[in-house]
């Protein structure tokens, strides 16, 4: 996140795309609600009539997959009503001219008819977002999950660049972390092209810097392979070992029966982890890490604040912390990388990190910092590029085109299917599941419907379907509500025996390689009559 | 500014209420209804003081600080007075201690304690037991709510979930859910906010009933297991039984106290049954138990076999957006500078 959580509740005008914030981050959706109680206009856009809908001055409801035309489609009628901050684009960014020219190509009348928004909505959230004093944007994977997902961040940049809301606070663009640490992980570098702090590896200075810390001869300099493409070259033995720590590969890649099959072509696989999942029985070794509240250690969050986690419990059995199992497999290949205790290796990496250099367990003891807090004596950053002063120099507009999702709907497949998080569990479940309670509110998946396609194919909330994409299906309930808009449905990977990861298409965008969750084709068919669900289950979808 | 408590000069800044001011200088006036993330309330009358110059007993919750200000939160009156309104809450509900969950815990308590009433002097009220134990993790009693409002406020304008209200009139004024539904069958999400303020044993986390005594617990801050937004939080462990009993959310950013379902109530994963505890080898197609030695043994052994025949980037490495920074910087450090290749990679993309 370019600004910091708490700000969003200060906001004017909140703008919401594909993040189904009250399920997803509970607590951010608390902050957003709380702006609109204070008189801030929140405009949620998404595809799904999710829960935040009800406290949103709008509701725009594009079709899944369309985000580039619609956002391109309110840019042009930003720059055409004149509300774009031409003072902003002069002093602040690198190639307004770039951009102006490019949005040419979506009259709210041509994006109009790509997204399904009617044109007098999008000359109404235009207006909005014009007019306001600042808005802050706000996504999830909602944005990233496609193939296009990269473009899809780049246009939403654009737009907060024309806004000049970028460096100012209670506005800019912000991620919202998906996992406890998945911030913290980029930022040490369990990346394929940077070092922790985001050295490049290709870059012969940072390579040289981090060679003699790290007291090796030289380092590869030729990035690494991303996830999918790790994966996808186990089947022509450009990947034989795979060394896993804490990813229930199977049930969360896209296309599982694929997954499965990458995994067992494997020359060795090694799994670390808390549970015994769908990944576990393709190991050849499994390694018991500790979990959450077994071991002293930071997190980094979604507003770039690095925090303490605690040993609370004793871990289970012989369960130990991952570094101690790096530290004994190094030293058995002939390298001590001297890991003696959490904070050593927080030391370890601190002194060859900028932004992180400032940050020390003693100083988070009990509030965290934000980075970048590059002294002992800085107090951290709330947010990026202040007053438009970005981090590069000036900002930069990359021109975007819309494409459609890569596997449209068809004859036989006619049903657009998006997937994503519950309330009520988290990821493949094995936390939530493991804890009391949590499969008594929410114990199976459902497939929501919309009432229009659910009439179509006589099936009522309750009824057992099966749903069935190019790649596999699921047998699961189905539960009719206006949550989805006709023609989507909409399910969760949460549960194993249901996973929506059986349906998914693995097709990634080209840049980040991050897999099209969002959009894949699926045919449905009703296989049973089904009692009617408890009120536990349909709470969800509030009165 | 400068104002006087009790005779002794004291710091206040301008803005602050007298509880706020009394508060920050270590003077405890009792109170129920004020938190401070819900704000003055004015409604229990417990906070009651003697301010110079202004007529009759003021809620020190309300009023605002002036320099100078002559402020009593001791004397006699106040006593009487607060000793008079914590009788009647005492009076009027099912206050019974000794089984209580929140006992010790409970701000009625810390109240008449230091007001010493042993005993309500009053006949208790008519009020009927009323539990709610349809909520999987909220428990509600009636009878030991004292209408302090604290619940409603939280729901309503803390974490805007807005789902509690005052529900009846008069002496059935009660905390209701919706159009008063079960909790279990209203639109309440469980995110225990509601328990996390209430004031007496009214609101309680249910799966910590009956599993301890506060004070037996020891506690841990730490940040929240789930998503992204990193919720400071207190983890209440019985250390005898090596589990983590109860979750509270702690009142500093980026959380502010709040926390939702997950944060609040998943805590339990780590004790579970179901844990991996022991490394295995995979023999004969079976996983089988055995020693660390053994597992590093082999694992770096096939590592190097495997690499010194076909090179360092037929490794690849996948580090977690659920493990520690420290846990994901010694992954890279090993994938880069033992093994020698740059495929190490996580979940950010998925």
């Amino acid at each position: 996140m370019t600004n910091s959580i708490q700000e969003l509740q200060d906001a004017k005008v909140i703008f919401v795309i594909g993040s189904d914030t009250t399920e997803a981050h509970p607590v951010i959706s608390y902050f957003m609600k709380r702006a609109v109680k204070r008189g801030a206009t929140l405009i949620v856009n998404d595809p799904r009539k999710i829960d935040l809908t009800k406290w949103a001055a709008l509701h725009v409801q594009h079709k899944v997959g369309t985000d580039i035309a619609y956002i391109n489609g309110l840019i042009n009628e930003i720059f055409k009503n004149g509300w774009a901050r031409e003072q902003y684009l002069k002093d602040c960014t690198e190639n307004p001219d770039a951009i102006r020219e490019a949005v040419k190509d979506y009259p709210v009348e041509k994006a109009s008819e790509i997204c399904g928004v009617p044109v007098e909505t999008m000359k109404k959230v235009a207006k909005i977002l014009g007019e306001a004093e600042s808005a802050s944007v706000c996504y999830t994977l909602g944005i990233t999950e496609h193939i296009c997902g990269t473009d899809n961040v780049k246009t939403l940049a654009n737009l907060q660049m024309v806004l000049g809301n970028i460096g100012k606070y209670a506005a800019g663009l912000n991620p919202l972390r998906g996992q406890n640490n998945v911030q913290g992980a980029c930022d040490m570098g369990a990346l394929p092209n940077v070092f922790h702090n985001y050295q490049p590896v290709d870059n012969p200075a940072a390579s040289e810097k981090m060679a003699k810390a790290w007291g090796v001869p030289s380092l590869p300099t030729k990035p690494g392979y991303k996830m999918p493409t790790m994966l996808r070259k186990a089947l022509d033995g450009g990947t034989k070992i795979l060394y896993c720590v804490g990813d229930n590969t199977v049930q969360t890649e896209p296309n599982m029966a694929h997954t499965i099959k990458e995994l067992q072509a494997l020359e060795f696989f090694v799994v670390c982890d808390i549970f015994p999942n769908l990944t576990t029985p393709y190991a050849d070794v499994i390694l018991p890490d500790t979990s959450w509240g077994e071991e002293d250690g930071t997190f980094t969050n979604s507003e770039r604040r690095v925090q303490r986690t605690r040993r609370a419990v004793n871990p289970p059995g012989e369960a130990r912390s991952h570094w101690w199992v790096m530290q004994e497999l190094a030293k058995r290949l002939g390298k001590d990388l001297g890991f003696t205790s959490g904070n050593a290796v927080w030391e370890d990496m601190r002194k060859t990190a900028t932004s992180y250099a400032g940050i020390t367990w003693d100083r988070i003891e009990n509030i965290g910092l934000q980075w970048p807090c590059p002294t002992l004596e800085h107090p951290g950053t709330a947010f990026l590029h202040r007053d438009g002063k970005f981090t590069r120099g000036k900002g930069l507009f990359s021109v975007t085109k819309w494409i459609p999702q890569a596997e449209p709907p068809d004859e036989e497949y006619p049903i657009v299917l998006s997937t994503g998080r519950r309330l009520w569990h988290y990821h493949s479940a094995t936390q939530t599941r493991n804890s009391e309670g949590f499969d008594n509110i929410f114990g199976e998946e459902l497939l929501e419907i919309s009432p229009v396609d659910a009439l179509k194919m006589d099936v009522k909330t309750g009824d057992l379907v099966k749903a069935t994409s190019r790649r596999g299906s699921i047998i699961l309930k189905a539960w009719v509500t206006e949550r989805s808009a006709p023609g989507v449905a909409w399910c969760s990977f949460h549960f194993a025996e249901s996973c929506g990861n059986v349906l998914t298409i693995d097709r990634f965008d080209t840049v980040t390689e991050t897999a099209e969750y969002k959009a894949c084709a699926i045919k449905i068919e009703k296989i049973g009559d089904g009692e009617p669900l408890g009120d536990g289950i349909l709470r969800q979808a509030r009165p | 500014m400068k104002v006087f408590i009790n005779g002794k000069e004291c710091e206040a800044k301008q803005g602050q209420t007298v509880l706020q001011a009394a508060r920050d200088n270590g003077v405890y006036i009792p109170s129920l209804c004020y938190h401070p993330k819900t704000g003055p309330a004015g409604k229990c009358r417990v906070c009651v003081v003697e301010v110079e110059g202004m007529r009759g007993l003021q809620t020190s919750c309300t009023v605002p600080v002036k320099e100078n200000m002559k402020i009593t939160t001791n004397s006699e009156t106040v006593r009487k007075a607060q000793r008079l309104v914590v009788d009647l809450l005492l009076s009027s509900g099912k206050h019974d201690c000794l089984a209580c969950e929140q006992n010790g815990a409970c701000e009625l308590q810390d109240a008449a304690y230091m007001l010493g009433i042993e005993h309500p002097t009053f006949s208790l009220a008519d009020t009927k037991t009323d539990i709610d134990d349809s909520a999987e993790f909220v428990y509600r009693e009636h009878a030991k709510c004292i209408q302090c409002g604290r619940c409603i406020a939280g729901c309503n304008t803390t974490v805007v979930n807005e789902v509690l209200d005052f529900g009846m009139r008069g002496h059935d004024t009660k905390v209701i859910c919706d159009i008063d539904l079960p909790m279990g069958k209203s639109s309440c999400v469980q995110c225990g906010e509601c328990s996390q303020l209430c004031p007496t044993g009214s609101i309680i986390d249910k799966k910590t009933r009956g599993k301890g005594r506060h004070w037996q617990f020891k506690t841990v801050n730490t940040t929240c297991a789930y998503c992204g937004v990193g919720c400071q939080l207190t983890l209440h462990v019985d250390q005898a039984a090596n589990k983590i009993v109860q979750v509270t959310g702690r009142e500093v950013v980026p959380n502010d106290g709040m926390l939702c379902v997950k944060g609040r109530y998943a805590y339990e994963f780590p004790s579970s049954e179901n844990r991996l505890k022991y490394p295995m080898i995979k023999k004969n197609g079976e996983h089988v138990r055995v020693s660390w030695e053994e597992a590093l043994d082999y694992t770096a052994s096939r590592i190097k076999e495997i690499v010194e025949k076909n090179g360092p980037d037929v490794f690849s490495a996948f580090g977690s957006g659920r493990i520690t920074n420290e846990n994901n910087y010694a992954i890279q450090k090993f994938t880069r500078a033992v093994v020698g290749t740059n495929n190490v990679d996580h979940c950010a993309r998925t």
